[in-house]
């Protein structure tokens, strides 16, 4: 589903991604894990078509297309969905009409009919009860005025509705409380499917917990360093990050 | 300097010429008084602190002519038709002159007067028509007075609540020539009244055509009065548009307005705010949109002359092209005007690197327990904004209409006036 192949990129002169390699299958959830700086919210952002972002070498193929050369809702309506590591507050518009905005937009991209206000209420107030999340939020400004919480626990609702094809959580569980946690954790677990690839980019072992990966990869300087399974993520827990440094210093062959 | 006096010359022949057709009257002796005040003050450059930002060039070396009666068009009738809310009462002024016929005073409550200054002319409209728009140093109120011979009039005798929104057009149908068109409207709301006032400013006829609005608008509280206002300036894309508001509040009075600016080549929008008793509340608000060329400035200056009363003021601009904007915000705290809350903010969205604002808070305060705050944010739209709604799948160019719309909707959800909103949603909103 999501073929990333020695993917470089910058951010003004500083180079972040230095040759990320990383393959998702439909079906799958990947964990990237890695200090601060090691280059995960810019994987994210890229993927999801940050232009902050200068790619300067690589591909990253999605469903077999050039993800690269797609606009930012391009790659929304074919499917690639983003849970930001700060979600923005956007006064003025309802979650309802901004979401509604979205979910029409990636219809008609697929052909698909808009839905109207009212089957459009019916699919959200499904979706909301399903998460446990009250109906007010529907009404409520975007992200305007929200916790910590609320916010990601709105990323969850929103990817809830827009079914992607791929999620990417960009350290969603930073600053949650445990109960936080879990109401996004179930979301996310409620999504996984046979059709549906998940990158989950995490500081902690903690969310892993909750949403159980496949795979784990450590990403460091720009790197994946490490690939295992969810074993790994439990060692890294232990050793932490130091374990990661040690191990690369060692000559190679050692 | 000789070229001003030639300026102000040409206006005080004009007036002459107006005057010729007048009747005698005490509106004559109002229009004297006007006429000799003028004659002593000149027009304000840019040296002038309260016009620093905006020339009056452009409308100065114009030769304005009176205007002339027009028929009423079919046009005329449908515009009005479009943006008479469905409970309303109108007033309307074509060309400054009171139009019977058009407007619709039906079923008045008892109590109410409501009409054009001919035939009303009673005890309570001399007391206040041209004292509360005190013309000492605004030499635009002074002309506005000295063309004084139509007026939209609302008297609330005191405790009448009225609930239909009254509105008051005024319709430029401007010709060939430039004209001056003086618009004047007095509101009067005795003790424990209320009503909803809404002022339209719009042009049927030629886009193109050049003509001035002269606009003054009184506003008298007494105690315990509330007045919900709006206003919305929708002149022709060569129209000249020069107003002022005055308000003047009693005791625990409420004044709530809403300031829409849409069309005109230059416009000044004053709003001045008067607390002449306690636990008073005027709340300004503005939404201003400019493109092209177009000019509009938005003077506001609040008086607290009394202790414990509020004042919040909330203006957005959206300049495009080579809009150029303007806020000027005073506010003076009297040294007795203790307990005072004082609230300012002016927010501009400039949507090309060539649309501009000059935005100045003027706070002076003489009074030592007060709350005062003031604030401006200019900026484009949100880049971050922008890519959260673009990830969820969003194109660009309905992402932009979608940040540009919520950031004028919040001063539409301020509006008291409920009915009012739909048409200011279709008519402002909307397009942007």
């Amino acid at each position: 589903m999501l073929t990333i192949f020695n993917l470089h990129a910058r951010v003004d002169d500083k180079e972040i991604l230095r040759g990320v390699n990383l393959k998702i299958n439909a079906g799958e959830v990947h964990a990237i894990m890695g200090p601060n700086g090691s280059g995960k919210s810019t994987l994210a952002g890229v993927l999801a078509g940050r232009d902050a972002f200068d790619v300067t070498e690589g591909d990253v193929l999605f469903d077999g297309k050039n993800l690269l050369e797609m606009d930012p809702e391009e790659r929304a309506r074919e499917g690639v969905f983003l849970a930001f590591q700060y979600p923005v507050e956007i006064p003025g518009v309802s979650n309802t009409y901004f979401l509604r905005a979205g979910v029409n937009a990636i219809r008609k991209h697929r052909g698909q009919e808009e839905l109207d206000a009212m089957d459009f209420l019916k699919l959200v107030k499904q979706k909301l009860k399903v998460l446990h999340i009250e109906e007010d939020l529907l009404k409520r400004p975007v992200n305007e005025g929200f916790s910590g919480g609320e916010k990601k626990r709105n990323e969850i609702f929103q990817m809830a509705v827009l079914e992607p094809k791929l999620c990417i959580l960009d350290e969603t569980d930073s600053g949650l409380d445990i109960d936080a946690l879990r109401t996004v954790s179930d979301g996310v677990n409620a999504l996984r499917s046979k059709e549906r690839g998940m990158l989950v980019i995490t500081h902690y072992q903690r969310l892993l917990e909750y949403i159980k990966p496949d795979k784990v990869h450590v990403l460091y300087e720009g790197r994946i360093v490490k690939s295992g399974g969810p074993e790994l993520a439990k060692e890294l827990e232990h050793k932490g990050y130091g374990w990661v440094e040690e191990g690369l210093k060692e000559p190679a062959g050692a | 300097m000789t070229l001003v006096a030639d300026e102000k010359e040409r206006f005080l022949d004009l007036q002459a010429q107006f005057e010729r057709q007048q009747p005698q009257g005490w509106l004559k002796n109002l229009r004297q008084a006007a006429v000799a005040r003028f004659d002593e003050m000149s027009f304000p450059d840019v040296h002038n602190e309260d016009w620093k930002f905006t020339s009056l060039a452009s409308l100065l070396k114009i030769p304005f002519a009176l205007s002339d009666k027009v028929a009423v068009s079919a046009d005329l009738r449908s515009r009005l038709d479009a943006e008479t809310l469905p409970s309303a009462r109108r007033l309307v002024f074509v060309n400054g002159v009171y139009s019977a016929e058009l407007s619709r005073v039906h079923q008045a409550p008892s109590g109410l007067t409501i009409g054009g200054l001919s035939g009303i002319e009673n005890d309570v409209v001399r007391a206040h028509l041209g004292a509360i728009a005190g013309d000492d140093s605004q030499v635009f109120t002074a002309l506005n007075t000295a063309f004084l011979h139509d007026a939209a009039v609302v008297v609330l005798p005191r405790g009448l609540v009225v609930a239909e929104p009254i509105q008051v057009f005024f319709v430029a149908v401007p010709g060939k020539r430039a004209t001056l068109i003086p618009a004047r409207t007095l509101v009067v709301a005795g003790v424990n009244s209320q009503a909803k006032v809404l002022e339209h400013y719009l042009s049927v006829g030629a886009a193109e055509d050049v003509y001035f609005t002269s606009a003054v608008t009184e506003f008298a509280l007494d105690d315990n009065a509330i007045i919900d206002h709006a206003k919305i300036q929708d002149e022709g894309h060569e129209a000249f548009h020069i107003a002022t508001t005055q308000v003047q509040q009693g005791r625990s009075s409420t004044f709530h307005s809403t300031y829409m600016s849409l069309g005109g080549r230059l416009v000044r929008n004053e709003a001045r705010v008067r607390f002449t008793g306690e636990g008073s509340e005027a709340t300004l608000d503005g939404l201003y949109l400019a493109a092209g060329r177009q000019h509009v400035d938005n003077f506001t200056v609040i008086d607290h002359a009394r202790a414990h009363c509020a004042s919040h003021e909330l203006y957005k601009g959206i300049l495009r092209d080579k809009a150029h904007g303007v806020f000027n915000g005073k506010i003076f705290v009297r040294e007795d005007a203790q307990k005072t809350d004082a609230k300012q903010t002016n927010k501009v969205l400039l949507l090309s690197d060539e649309a501009t604002i000059n935005t100045k808070p003027q706070l002076e305060i003489f009074a030592d327990d007060v709350k005062c705050t003031h604030g401006a944010t200019i900026g484009q739209l949100d880049a971050e904004g922008l890519f959260y709604l673009r990830s969820r799948g969003i194109g660009l160019e309905d992402a932009r209409h979608l940040l540009i719309r919520a950031f004028a909707n919040d001063i539409v959800e301020r509006m008291r006036i409920e009915e009012f909103r739909p048409l200011v949603q279709r008519r402002l909103i909307a397009p942007l």
